[in-house]
């Protein structure tokens, strides 16, 4: 179905897209995850960056982070089919809710020598990277930050003999005392 | 077959019941009277136990897809939980179908299907599918119970999702192993579901901001669907109420069809692609909608960006999701029907705004109209061997069953008769109408017949079919048999599938490529080949012969009825069309939509 938006309620926002860091508490039961991917493929909406992991003590819940875009109205309904999953306890909007930190690990590995080899520990060094392998010919760095600190990275090493690159995907979490 | 040893076996007889038998007894805590289903050899553990009980009936059905269809007309004309039974691989891929036509028309239904035993899992064994994998997306929840001390609470919780919020199908796949070795028995908690607890108690401030729009509404209009009919029969009641209460038109989706009675004259008919022009027209020109229990289908809505354009709109849902889904809307209420309702209705009395009678008035000099209009007529012949039209042989059927005084119930395949039963047999009353809206499935009426039977064993049932779709699960006239379930098949034989046609007629330029009925079984004698009875009209000097006949017979009954081939189902909005650029019938020449491009793509 085509996304055509129609009405008297006001929706001159609705037809703009934008990006949304969505955080979701599941319940870690066998297939959820399954469940979130196929809730996203099967109605056609975008995926940019997914993670997942347990964070109880006991494993019993996962949270589930999750960067899409699409129109406000799009969103919406995005939020709405996660919340309604059974195993879903929570759906987070973010970037709606204000201030927020969210986070990228990638692993990069340069292969290079002679002037590229200094040159890629020089920008390592200055992005802050760490250096947490290394041979004669090659390192492998490690960068957190945000997904375009970690883009602009790449894009440095890309020429001086970028090789292999392995990206978390982004983890997130609101600012402040609040809790999801 | 068995993967477990004697000495599992031994065990369980000791204290603790075997899987099966806790199954049986989590069944019953729930209220099961009733299994449709179908055995197979990864749950000839269940129907063991079920052999040595009596408790809980099972019905054996022809086809696992014939069984969720049972289970959905059981559910629909109680408001219960139906429950199916089916076996590992080709049980439970036979069942897809039947899932998803429950979760698209939001029916309760849980499906046991058996699994082949958990260390075979994954290892591609006789008759192992990935049943939770398959029935994902065609389930509001699924379970593979891993462990046997988590059965009982598995059914428990199945239940609860399928009943609770929008209902929906839940499938709970249940390995051989689990099912033959002990488990531990637990009764339904009480405790609220960890995660899944849908909002049923609707926002006061929205209920004021809705019932101040409709007080102040010069055209208002209240479309009513199938989630005040899941709501419980309360929830019909408090419609009723609310819509006298404003003086307000109503109109009834497809699938609310009987949430307000059609004899009432604030019910303009139904609405969407073969609704009738008042409804239609009245929402287009609304100035106030209020939509409770209705998701704006692409069938109710025709073009979204002509649909209504100049409405306030008011949307209560049990499903959040449901909610600027296709339409944006001015006031989400996101609740249980009968709560809702009544919650508007505390409201309106509350309310010191009054409403503008003159309006209100002249609003429905403008709906009777439209109404005088009747975009329903046809024209039925009297010749004693007139060809019958289709129409008439459903008012025909509708005037001799009210006649009989008996509780009706109307089941439907999918097609032109399924139209032309929507809109004219009337309901006066919810769950009486049972046809498969959101998935269109074609073999829905028959199965689906047989467990509005099954549930009421001294009712009329009836299913409004065509000659086409009755012949996509005619195997369960065996079921009907070995019963003795007394539905009546009552086949608008048009020798087409019919509505195909008609859209190979309106838009393909009449080339009827794959439509027509060809090679038809003799109804009469494939009836008294399952022990039914066959009756046959030909023309209009026999139908109510027939019919009376058909209403008479105890037993099962199909009537083959003759009906005229080159009917179309009128009014129609085409695929891409606005609601006010209906196409009414030839009664009515020289009122025709042009059927765009974009139209074509659209199903
Ligand atoms: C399982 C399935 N297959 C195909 C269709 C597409 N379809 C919709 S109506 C129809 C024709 C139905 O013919 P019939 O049962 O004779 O009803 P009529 O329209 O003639 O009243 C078909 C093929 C469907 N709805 N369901
Ligand atoms: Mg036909």
């Amino acid at each position: 179905m085509p996304s055509e938006v129609d009405g008297t309620a006001s929706r001159a926002v609705a037809d703009s897209a934008r990006t949304a860091t969505i955080s979701v508490l599941v319940d870690n039961e066998s297939g959820v995850l399954a469940r979130v991917i196929g809730l996203f493929s099967g109605r056609g909406y975008n995926i940019d960056s997914l993670t997942v992991a347990p964070v109880d003590d006991d494993g019993g819940r996962s949270r589930i982070n999750v960067v899409t875009s699409g129109t406000e109205m799009v969103i919406d309904q995005i939020k709405a089919q996660l919340g309604r999953l059974v195993p879903v306890h929570r759906v987070a909007d973010l970037t709606q809710q204000g201030p927020h930190v969210a986070r990228e690990m990638a692993l990069v590995k340069v292969v290079a020598g002679g002037e590229n080899r200094s040159e890629s520990l020089r920008i390592a060094e200055s992005f802050r990277a760490r250096v947490v392998d290394t041979t004669t010919g090659s390192f492998v760095f490690e960068l957190t930050g945000a997904a375009d600190k970690i883009d602009a990275f790449i894009e440095l090493m890309r020429p001086i003999g970028l090789a292999e690159v392995s990206r978390t995907g982004i983890a997130a979490i609101a600012r402040g005392a609040a809790t999801i | 077959m068995n993967a477990i040893t004697p000495s599992a076996g031994l065990a369980q007889a000791a204290f603790v019941s075997s899987g099966a038998e806790t199954l049986l007894r989590a069944l019953r805590e729930q209220g099961v009277e009733v299994i449709f289903g179908y055995p197979g050899g990864a749950v000839l553990p269940i129907y063991d136990a079920l052999f040595q009980q009596t408790a809980i009936r099972h019905v054996l059905v022809r086809h696992e897809q014939a069984a969720v269809h049972a289970a959905e007309g059981y559910a629909r004309s109680t408001g219960r939980v139906g429950v199916v039974l089916v076996t590992s691989g080709p049980g439970a891929t036979n069942a897809v179908t039947g899932l998803l036509d429950a979760l698209m028309d939001s029916v309760p239904v849980v499906c046991l299907t058996g699994q082949v035993p958990t260390h075979l899992i994954g290892n591609d064994a006789f008759q192992e599918a990935d049943t939770t994998g398959i029935t994902r997306p065609v389930t509001k929840h699924n379970y593979l119970v891993k462990h046997s001390r988590d059965l009982a609470r598995t059914v428990h919780d199945a239940f609860y999702v399928a009943r609770s919020g929008r209902p929906g199908p839940v499938v709970v796949d249940l390995p051989k192993d689990i099912l033959i070795a002990p488990a531990p028995y637990e009764a339904a908690g009480t405790r609220p579901h960890r995660s899944y607890r849908p909002v049923t108690q609707p926002d006061p401030a929205a209920i004021r901001a809705a019932v101040r729009a409709l007080k102040a509404a010069r055209r208002p209009v209240v479309y009513a669907g199938g989630g005040v009919i899941n709501a419980g029969p309360e929830a019909s009641r408090l419609l009723g109420e609310l819509v006298r209460l404003g003086d307000l038109p109503c109109t009834n989706t497809l699938m609310g069809l009987g949430a307000f009675p059609s004899s009432d004259p604030h019910f303009i008919g139904m609405l969407g692609m073969h609704g009738t022009y008042e409804a239609n027209l009245a929402m287009h020109d609304c100035d106030v909608m209020l939509n409770i229990g209705a998701r704006f289908d692409d069938r109710v809505t025709g073009r979204l960006n002509a649909f209504s354009p100049d409405s306030f709109k008011i949307h209560a849902d049990i499903d959040p999701s449901n909610i600027n889904k296709n339409v944006a809307v001015d006031v989400p209420i996101v609740g249980d029907a009968a709560l809702t309702l009544r919650a508007l209705i505390e409201a309106w009395h509350a309310e010191p705004a009054r409403q503008d009678g003159a309006a209100l008035q002249a609003w429905w000099k403008t709906i009777a109209g439209w109404r005088s209009i009747d975009s329903l007529r046809f024209t039925q012949s009297a010749d004693t061997d007139a060809i019958i039209k289709p129409q008439y042989a459903v008012q025909r059927l509708a005037q001799l069953c009210a006649q009989t005084g008996r509780d009706t119930f109307i089941t439907t395949e999918v097609g032109q008769h399924q139209m032309w039963a929507a809109q004219h047999f009337p309901f006066e009353r919810p769950n009486r109408w049972m046809t498969s809206g959101g998935l269109g499935t074609m073999g829905y009426g028959l199965p689906a017949g047989m467990g509005v039977q099954v549930a009421h064993p001294d009712a009329l049932v009836i299913d409004i079919a065509g000659e086409a779709s009755i012949l996509m699960n005619i195997q369960e006239m065996g079921t009907l048999a070995q019963y003795r379930l007394p539905v009546k098949v009552f086949v608008l034989n048009n020798e087409y599938m019919g509505m195909v046609r008609q859209w190979q007629e309106l838009l393909h330029g009449s080339r009827y490529s794959e439509s027509y009925s060809a090679a038809l079984p003799d109804f009469v004698k494939l009836a008294e080949s399952f022990h039914a009875t066959g009756l046959r009209a030909r023309n209009y000097g026999e139908l109510d012969g027939v019919i009376r006949a058909m209403l008479d017979t105890p037993g099962p009954v199909i009537a083959d009825i003759a009906v005229d081939q080159a009917e179309n189902v009128y009014p129609m909005i085409p695929s891409g069309a606005a609601h006010n650029e209906m196409i009414l019938g030839a009664e009515h020449a020289g009122r025709a939509a042009s059927i765009t491009d974009e139209g074509l793509m659209l199903v």
